[in-house]
């Protein structure tokens, strides 16, 4: 699974986010640390509003100038934290390529699938006549399965279908070959099946073109099968970072044991699903010691007032007081490995 | 569409022929009688002169008589003939209209391009000085009475500092050009006489842009709004990660999409100051549309006045044709059959 792995392509350090409102910073993203390598797939999981995407958008410039970024940014040992927008522009788009969730509202509508490709490859190669960048957006459009390319590249965004929009997403933002793909929630809305399809064209991607993905989902679902390393994000931290196989089989976070009791399974008859109970802080109302303890069935007292440090845990880096004991303490259900949860919803 | 666009054009002259009946009898039944402009007041006693003009401008014959011979030599291109100036109202019109078609023009190229930039600079800047300053630019243009924001801006560009010409069309010094188009600044173009053609924008630049920033407002406003909404789009945020600049963010993916819904609005103005441009025509000395129509209400000189309503007409219908056929050029989600 790894064997693509070579040298650090991205590297995040204790990376932090704020945002201004009313006179108060408020962090969106509390010191993160991500790893990317060449030719690996690393998944960003959590729930909307845990700063995830806020995150991987940091990384590229792409918050609004009112947000404050702090820590560090490493991109093929260049310094992406605090560097010029001219210069960001530059790796935008040529050296890192970038998807979305939904690919109906990311893709302009008045202009053809074409001109949009067209756009992406002459902004980082201005010396590609027009049509050269539009034989080359057919490649790209048949690279990433889309039938009949010659007829498809001259039509408008309403004319593809919602899975159809996020290959062409895909082929635009691979459009200069870029080394990293940061796919933030590129199936959240499918269709299952469609989901697969766009799924195994990012990894033919990765197979074919040695990229590095991030690829940023709430699913865990999506995660199995699909990835090499996960981070799991809560409150703007990441408490759990693990290989995919050692997440499922041996969770060493109560927030990951519950994310992963919470995945329905074909080959078990319940009730009712389970689920975390309560809802993530708001942004000003963090809670103090550990964010998830007001949800977390195991809090103890020393939850309350300190706030655990992400330490070695098993095989996994786990940002629990009680990473190490985790596992005789009764669980829900007992966490199941990635063969069953790739049957998913 | 191309079938949409055949049944408008089908549906026009019908629309035309309902606008001249409305306004045949429209002006009929207004209290006044139009031959105090024909014949001189002395002779208004004189019932025989009475009778003489009655039948020789066809007053004598009945409501629906008249109607019937008006509409019978419309037909063959004949608009009648104007009871104040006694010419043939067509060529009246066709010597008025181009003049208001340049001003009216150049208004709305003044206007739209300064509404457009105002409204894409105060969405961009929102809240800033640009925004408030853009807003109140455009409050101050369209809420200032013409007569007022042109008497002013005569007084200080043309009076106070001389560095524009007052009001008319062309330097009285000067040889008007042949007239070719009817409008001095292309005539004297086509004619080759630089310095006439220079004096003729020079005369053109005040009314224009007191007539376009009445249009500035709406236009900017719309925009500014649009925009807004459409910078939040996601697409905005690919283009941005494309590795696309601001600039052209701005105005390569966001300014089309705001583009669609201000088309009706500076369609629907520009046809709207075609007859309603009165005021800057009066103060700025233009011999126009606007003028013309208040001249021929005043003396209920009928087939003057259905004259310009038809040109109104046809201007309001071939506008918002024309408005539709851009909108569906930059829309390729509306294919209208």
């Amino acid at each position: 699974m790894l064997k693509h792995q070579d040298k650090s392509l991205l590297s995040v350090r204790n990376l932090t986010v704020g945002f201004q409102v009313g006179g108060v910073t408020l962090d969106a993203v509390r010191g993160i640390d991500l790893d990317v390598a060449r030719g690996e797939v690393v998944g960003v999981v959590g729930e909307s509003g845990s700063g995830k995407s806020v995150a991987m958008l940091a990384c590229l410039g792409l918050v609004p100038r009112t947000a404050r970024v702090a820590g560090s940014v490493r991109f093929q040992d260049k310094e992406l934290v605090g560097m010029p927008q001219s210069e960001m522009r530059k790796l935008r788009g040529s050296r890192i390529g970038m998807i979305f969730q939904d690919p109906l509202s990311s893709l302009n509508p008045v202009l053809t699938i074409g001109s949009q490709i067209v756009e992406a490859i002459r902004l980082h190669q201005p010396g590609i006549s027009r049509k050269q960048a539009y034989d080359r957006a057919v490649e790209l459009l048949d690279l990433v399965s889309i039938p009949q390319p010659d007829r498809r590249v001259s039509q408008y965004p309403h004319e593809f279908s919602g899975g159809m929009r996020q290959r062409a997403m895909i082929a635009m933002a691979v459009a200069n070959g870029p080394d990293l793909l940061i796919a933030d929630e590129p199936t959240t809305a499918l269709d299952v099946t469609v989901q697969a399809q766009v799924l195994e064209v990012l990894k033919s991607l990765r197979d074919r073109l040695g990229l590095g993905i991030v690829l940023i989902t709430h699913d865990l679902g999506v995660v199995a099968g699909n990835v090499d390393r996960v981070a799991v994000i809560y409150s703007g931290r990441v408490v759990e970072a693990a290989e995919v196989g050692a997440l499922f089989r041996d969770p060493r976070h109560p927030y990951t044991r519950g994310l992963l009791s919470s995945i329905p399974k074909l080959d078990e008859k319940r009730e009712r699903l389970f689920s975390i109970e309560g809802t993530p802080p708001p942004l000003g109302r963090r809670p103090t010691g550990c964010a998830f303890h007001p949800r977390c069935i195991y809090a103890r007292e020393v939850c309350l007032k300190e706030e655990p440090a992400l330490r070695l845990a098993g095989a996994s880096l786990s940002a629990c007081h009680f990473a190490d004991s985790l596992e005789q303490m009764p669980v829900h259900q007992a966490a199941a490995g990635p063969e069953t949860t790739e049957v998913h919803q | 569409m191309s079938g949409y666009l055949i049944r408008r054009l089908v549906t026009m002259p019908f629309l035309i022929l309902g606008i001249i009946t409305i306004t045949f009898f429209l002006s009929r039944v207004t209290k006044g009688d139009p031959l105090t402009a024909i014949i001189s007041e002395q002779q208004m006693s004189n019932p025989e002169v009475v009778a003489a003009a009655k039948q020789r401008w066809g007053l004598d014959l009945s409501l629906p008589e008249q109607y019937l011979v008006y509409t019978g030599k419309l037909l063959t291109g004949d608009l009648g003939t104007s009871f104040t100036t006694k010419r043939p109202v067509l060529q009246d019109l066709l010597e008025r209209l181009p003049a208001t078609l340049e001003l009216v023009i150049a208004a709305m190229i003044i206007g739209t391009v300064l509404g457009i930039a105002l409204g894409v600079l105060a969405a961009y800047y929102r809240n800033g000085w640009l925004d408030h300053g853009s807003r109140l630019f455009a409050l101050v243009g369209s809420s200032l009475p013409v007569f007022w924001s042109g008497l002013g801006l005569l007084f200080i560009f043309s009076v106070q500092l001389g560095w524009l010409p007052g009001p008319g069309r062309l330097d009285a010094r000067l040889q008007p050009p042949p007239m070719i188009t009817g409008m001095i600044t292309l005539d004297t173009l086509l004619a080759g006489d630089l310095a006439a053609f220079v004096d003729a924008l020079h005369h053109l630049i005040l009314p224009a842009f007191v007539l376009g920033w009445t249009v500035t407002g709406t236009i900017s406003r719309l925009v500014r709004a649009n925009m807004l909404e459409v910078l939040n789009q996601e697409y905005v945020l690919t283009a941005r990660a494309k590795g696309a600049g601001e600039l052209r963010v701005l105005l390569h993916h966001a300014l089309r999409n705001t583009l669609v819904p201000t088309l009706t609005v500076i369609g629907h103005s520009f046809a709207y100051l075609i007859t309603g441009a009165v005021l800057t025509e009066t103060i700025f000395a233009w011999p126009g549309m606007g003028s013309y129509a208040v001249e021929a209400a005043r003396a209920l000189d009928y087939p003057a006045i259905i004259g310009v309503t038809v040109v109104g007409g046809v201007t309001f219908l071939v506008t918002n044709l024309l408005t539709d056929i851009a909108y569906m050029l930059a829309n390729p989600r509306i294919r209208l059959s």
